[in-house]
């Protein structure tokens, strides 16, 4: 008889300093996945690890008053081999025990190259001063959605301008709904977006009362469910997005489990309590482009003609695709590229379907461009935008604006332990567990994602600056800014970039 | 660094080329040697009607190619090489020029309706993007470009500018940096009736480039300069704007200056502007003085990291990288200013289609020019 189900073991463990331990037992009321008890020795009563739920969030290691607790890795001693990794063992062990499909959360962790590290920028040096951001105008103002090819396509300026969504910097905060995060944290992000001049998304799970003061900096989202798309919501958003697919699970559609459906959530989604909000794979009404372009009308004349923003997970046929989305009437096209994040998704989906951001939005952007059609949308990429570096190449590779939805949550506190479908969010943000929500100081997140934005903007002036660039527009598909190392002709080509030495 | 000057005369009286040549050769220091041009306007009133092409070619196989398709594409009226004195530069392309007009079947046969400019253009850069060792280097009415490698003494002497009589002047001196220093990388560079002279450094040219290349413009010159040449064809001559707002478009004002502009409605054009033309913006340090059939005109970035001084006397306007290079042109200026950061400051010829090409609209940015 096994003591312990091979796949149940986890990987991490807190260890306590017990000289320095009081037993106040504040570990084992943080630990929302029962890892830590307490228990009585003799006199004292002493934190206790069982070995088996930690995930390395390390909620106990920072809550611990007197600093008593670290998280060490516990990796299991394997016999190294080529073919069967450490993760693939876990994982069949894990799926024997449990017998579903292995769910997690959190962007692609497979070993696919992450082109933005391979990527570098030029910078001045003597023929053309370099700006300094401190001292100089350096500015980043972008404007999304469709504009006209020229002057003469141009009617009313005043019509165009207030058509176009204006946002401070290039960057807006990506899908994610209510129910997969909780109201505070979207609170946070909707807080920020509208004190920085930027865009949130709702994702797909509606619009809670609470954030209709927010509503001129959200794009909501029409995803295949249409939870909580009422006359209302039409009407209030700043834009509109009709979601296809997600990064992380291309070709499937959202998962909230009946669990997490309380009561905000059921009454924002429009659906009874307790009961599960399973998103269709497909929108059932778009089984064609021709069916998209009706959708898209649809809820223009629905919004009053609000821009309507058309997402799709980045694909193999991807470029084809945006041609066609565009060609459709979407002002704005969002491109998720594989390691793009997810509360809940399907392992063997999010680590094997869909391709980089990278490449899908230089092919996209290039696309577009021979097709005369650039115009007429704007890019956002998302997918594993990591750092201003990352948000600054894919400016340079074409995108009009990055999202960033992962980041925003590392910055309130989140490890990436990538149990967010759980529930059991340590840190409070993909719970909605009223005890565990409640760790989410609204304030404080808001803080700490202004901190994260504001450091960022001033990451990506200096780079703006060393190149030379006073206006993030010459910044935008201006591809010799980059060079490649590492990569072969084909993904130069594909990129547009050369190599560097050229 | 790089060395500009140019002459206008408004009442179109012509000249030859003495005094351009000693505006630019003062500035010598501003150059290395690797490249020199000049532009006159006005030097061919017997084929006044007719594109002047000059070709350049490595060998005559190059040529025979390039004329090959002009023969195919329009009726040539005239052809000979362009006058050289070899004495001080020995090693130097074929230079060819080419009178010609587009011959109507074949413009219907490209694309019905075609304008003989678009149909011109067209046939340019197919010529330049096909052919790796010659290329078209001029292509107006009435006007040419003359460039190559050496100083800009030499390049006049080269070219026998003594003998050509216009009446707008431009010179350029280069100092290459980004890119090796050949024939066809010396400025001017021109595109039908538009002619530039720059001194800087694109740090847009990627996008711009790209951008162009959307529009039927290639690049292959392989220098940033070329990317204004070609935009200021597309902005003025084919988007219809006014060289002011070309210039708006170039350089256009900071958002933070277009926030405070009062006048809401001047305000959405400069935004409607800057928003549609995002990918046409220079960045970087410039100063350009651009000719075109009906003027001159300087632009430089906003923050002017590159010089621009305008001389004035009587009937001539007078523009240069360093005030001395006025004074070396015309003793007797009646006055000498530079244009503002980011303003253009355009001069007219008196004639029907000055100011006419330029756009009549008013300037849309206040505090334009001086």
């Amino acid at each position: 008889m096994l003591l312990t189900k091979p796949g149940l073991r986890s990987q991490f463990r807190p260890v306590f300093d017990l000289d320095i331990c009081n037993g106040c037992g504040q570990c084992a009321e943080e630990c929302s996945f029962n890892e830590i008890r307490m228990e009585t020795r003799g006199d004292k009563k002493i934190p206790v690890a069982n070995g088996r739920s930690c995930g390395a969030c390390h909620r106990c290691e920072y809550t611990c008053p007197l600093g008593a607790i670290d998280i060490v890795e516990k990796k299991m001693a394997l016999r190294e081999h080529g073919l069967w990794q450490r993760d693939k063992i876990h994982r069949i062990h894990l799926q024997a025990a449990s017998g579903s499909v292995a769910l997690t959360g959190m962007g692609a962790e497979t070993k696919v190259p992450v082109y933005w590290d391979h990527l570098l920028f030029n910078a001045c040096q003597v023929t053309n001063p370099s700006i300094d951001p401190q001292r100089e105008r350096m500015e980043t103002i972008t404007w999304l959605g469709k504009k006209p090819s020229s002057s003469q396509e141009l009617e009313d300026p005043r019509r165009l301008r207030k058509s176009l969504i204006k946002i401070n910097m290039p960057l807006v905060f990506a899908p994610m709904s209510y129910g997969s995060i909780n109201l505070n944290f979207q609170l946070a992000l909707a807080r920020v977006a509208k004190k920085k001049g930027l865009l949130w998304y709702s994702g797909e799970g509606g619009l809670h009362r609470k954030l209709y003061p927010y509503s001129d900096h959200v794009v909501l989202q029409v995803a295949s469910g249409r939870f909580g798309v009422s006359p209302e919501y039409l009407q209030v958003g700043r834009a509109y997005q009709i979601k296809i697919g997600q990064g992380a699970k291309p070709g499937i559609g959202g998962h909230l489990p009946g669990e997490k459906v309380l009561e905000g959530i059921s009454e924002t989604r429009m659906i009874p309590l307790g009961s599960d909000a399973i998103s269709p794979a497909p929108q059932h009404d778009i089984y064609s482009i021709e069916d998209l372009r009706l959708l898209i009308y649809a809820i223009k004349e629905a919004s009053g003609y609000k821009p309507v923003c058309v997402k799709i997970a980045a694909v193999h046929n991807v470029a084809a695709i945006a041609s066609g989305i565009v060609r459709a009437g979407a002002d704005m096209l969002y491109l998720d590229g594989f390691r793009g994040g997810s509360g809940a998704t399907p392992a063997v989906v999010r680590d094997n379907v869909g391709i980089p951001i990278e490449l899908a939005l230089a092919a996209v952007d290039q696309r577009l461009r021979d097709e005369k059609i650039r115009h007429q949308a704007s890019i956002v990429a998302a997918g594993g935008i990591r750092s201003s570096a990352d948000v600054m190449k894919a400016i340079a590779l074409g995108a009009d604006t990055v999202a960033v939805g992962t980041a925003a949550l590392l910055a309130c506190g989140c490890h990436a332990c990538q149990r967010c479908s759980s529930g059991k969010c340590p840190w409070g943000i993909t719970t909605n567990d009223e005890k565990l929500a409640q760790r989410l100081d609204v304030d404080w997140a808001e803080e700490r994602i202004t901190n994260l934005i504001e450091g960022w903007h001033h990451e990506m002036q200096e780079i703006m600056g060393l190149n030379g660039i006073y206006d993030i527009g010459s910044f935008r598909g201006n591809r010799l800014i980059l060079r490649g190392v590492g990569l072969n002709d084909r993904e130069l080509s594909i990129l547009g970039v050369q190599h560097a030495g050229e | 660094m790089c060395g500009i000057a140019g002459l206008i005369s408004h009442n179109m009286v012509k000249e030859n080329g003495a005094r351009i040549r000693k505006g630019i050769v003062l500035q010598n220091d501003r150059g290395n040697g690797l490249g020199a041009g000049y532009a006159a306007y006005g030097i061919y009133p017997k084929f006044a009607d007719f594109y002047a092409l000059h070709v350049m070619s490595e060998d005559s196989a190059g040529m025979f190619a390039v004329e090959k398709v002009l023969k195919e594409n329009f009726a040539v009226h005239y052809v000979e090489d362009i006058p050289i004195w070899e004495k001080k530069i020995t090693d130097y392309p074929l230079c060819r020029r080419f009178f010609v007009e587009p011959e109507g079947d074949k413009m219907e046969q490209l694309k019905p309706g075609i304008s003989e400019d678009d149909f011109t253009i067209e046939k340019v850069m197919n010529i330049n993007a096909s052919n790796s060792k010659a290329f078209v280097f001029s292509s107006g009415k009435n006007m040419g470009v003359f460039k190559g490698v050496g100083t800009p003494a030499d390049i006049y002497d080269f070219f026998r500018l003594d003998e050509y009589e216009g009446y707008i002047w431009l010179a350029h001196n280069r100092f290459p940096t980004n890119t090796p220093g050949w024939w066809g990388g010396a400025h001017p560079f021109n595109l039908l009736g538009y002619s530039i002279v720059h001194n800087g450094e694109i740090s847009s040219y990627g996008i711009n480039r790209r951008y162009l290349d959307g529009f039927g413009y290639f690049c292959r010159m392989q220098t940033d300069s070329e990317v204004i040449a070609y935009l200021l064809d597309l902005l003025i001559r084919r988007h219809g704007l006014s060289i002011y707002d070309a210039a708006e478009v170039l350089a256009p004002p900071y958002w933070s200056s277009v926030e405070r502009e009062e006048n809401m409605e001047l305000q959405d054009r400069l935004v409607a502007l800057k928003v549609i033309y995002e990918s046409a913006m220079l960045n970087g340090p410039f100063a350009v003085l651009a000719a075109f059939d009906g003027g001159l005109f300087s632009i430089t970035d906003n923050t002017k990291l590159r010089p621009m001084t305008v001389g004035l006397a009587g009937d001539y306007s007078f523009y240069a990288s360093e005030v001395s290079a006025l004074y070396e042109m015309e003793e007797n200026l009646e006055r000498v200013f530079t244009p503002r950061a980011g303003q253009p400051y355009a001069v007219f010829l008196n004639c029907a289609d000055g100011e006419k090409i330029a756009g009549s609209q008013d300037m849309p940015y206040e505090k334009r020019g001086v």
